[in-house]
């Protein structure tokens, strides 16, 4: 059985490279990449100690939680990319260093 | 058979040599969304971060999850992921920097949050049981009668919450002339 500190290590990778394309990215789009990473680490970690928890195939749920998680994530993908197809049409850019209308 | 003077270290079983490719493929997958210059190398990454993580979902034994994971991440969001891309490309490519003007930052932030991560991670002492799941025990069935009894008001929410945020994605990606 792989042990569950890999589990772990690799979501914190994932979640780290997520983090980054959220941050530092330029355009709209990676960003909403970057956030799809963070959520796919979070169920990585979801279903890791769902395996390692007491009665694995009685206690579901770790599992039930990784599938609201890829659920919520399917329609924030959805609102994302029309706001941000709304967002070209009004300005004609996804770039986001240009999109500071709220700066002060 | 003469004794050793030192233990031998285990050998990685199967599961384990196979795990390490794929969680190499996420990794390498997710660095690509990070640091490719043209975005559509960025979405190939994603799939591939995508693929990977399915891929251990099945090594942990959470095969429905695996499934849900290439037909929701990889079918569908990759799709729309690739379609926002070509709707909205145009000046986008070229000779400007994949990153914004915050990336400095960003890089010291996220490097800070990894090692905290890893930290945590490593230094917390995780109970444990890892029981084995044996043949005949099903876990999907068992999936299915825990959304349709105990989780099953969440289930409906969740249906719901889906129309309504495809029914907004709609009216908000409609043209307005």
């Amino acid at each position: 059985m792989v042990p569950l500190n890999w589990y772990l290590i690799l979501s914190a990778f994932v979640f780290s490279a997520g983090l980054y394309a959220a941050l530092g990215r330029r355009n709209a789009i990676a960003v909403l990449m970057g956030i799809e990473l963070m959520l796919n680490a979070a169920n990585i970690n979801l279903v890791a100690f769902w395996r390692f928890g007491v009665t694995p195939a009685e206690n579901l749920d770790g599992q039930i939680f990784a599938l609201f998680v890829i659920a919520v994530a399917a329609a924030e993908v959805a609102i994302g990319l029309a706001l941000i197809i709304s967002v070209y049409r009004n300005r004609r850019t996804v770039n986001l260093d240009d999109l500071d209308l709220l700066k002060g | 058979m003469p004794e050793l003077p030192f233990p031998l270290p285990p050998l990685p079983t199967v599961q384990q040599v196979v795990f390490v490719g794929i969680a190499l493929l996420t990794v390498v997958g997710s660095l690509a969304v990070v640091l490719a210059r043209n975005l559509f190398h960025s979405a190939l990454g994603l799939v591939a971060a995508f693929f990977g993580a399915a891929g251990v979902y099945i090594i942990a034994e959470a095969e429905f999850i695996g499934v849900s994971q290439v037909l929701v991440y990889v079918g569908a969001i990759s799709t729309l992921i690739t379609f926002a891309i070509m709707l909205t490309r145009g000046m986008m490519f070229g000779a400007t920097s994949p990153r914004n003007r915050q990336s400095g930052t960003a890089a010291i932030i996220t490097s800070l949050t990894f090692i905290v991560l890893m930290a945590l991670m490593n230094g917390i002492k995780w109970p444990q049981a890892s029981e084995p799941i044996v043949d005949g025990q099903a876990i999907i069935a068992g999936l299915g009668r825990a959304f349709v009894t105990e989780y099953i008001i969440p289930f409906e929410l969740l249906a719901l919450l889906l129309l309504v945020a495809l029914a907004g994605a709609i009216v908000l990606a409609k043209d307005r002339n």
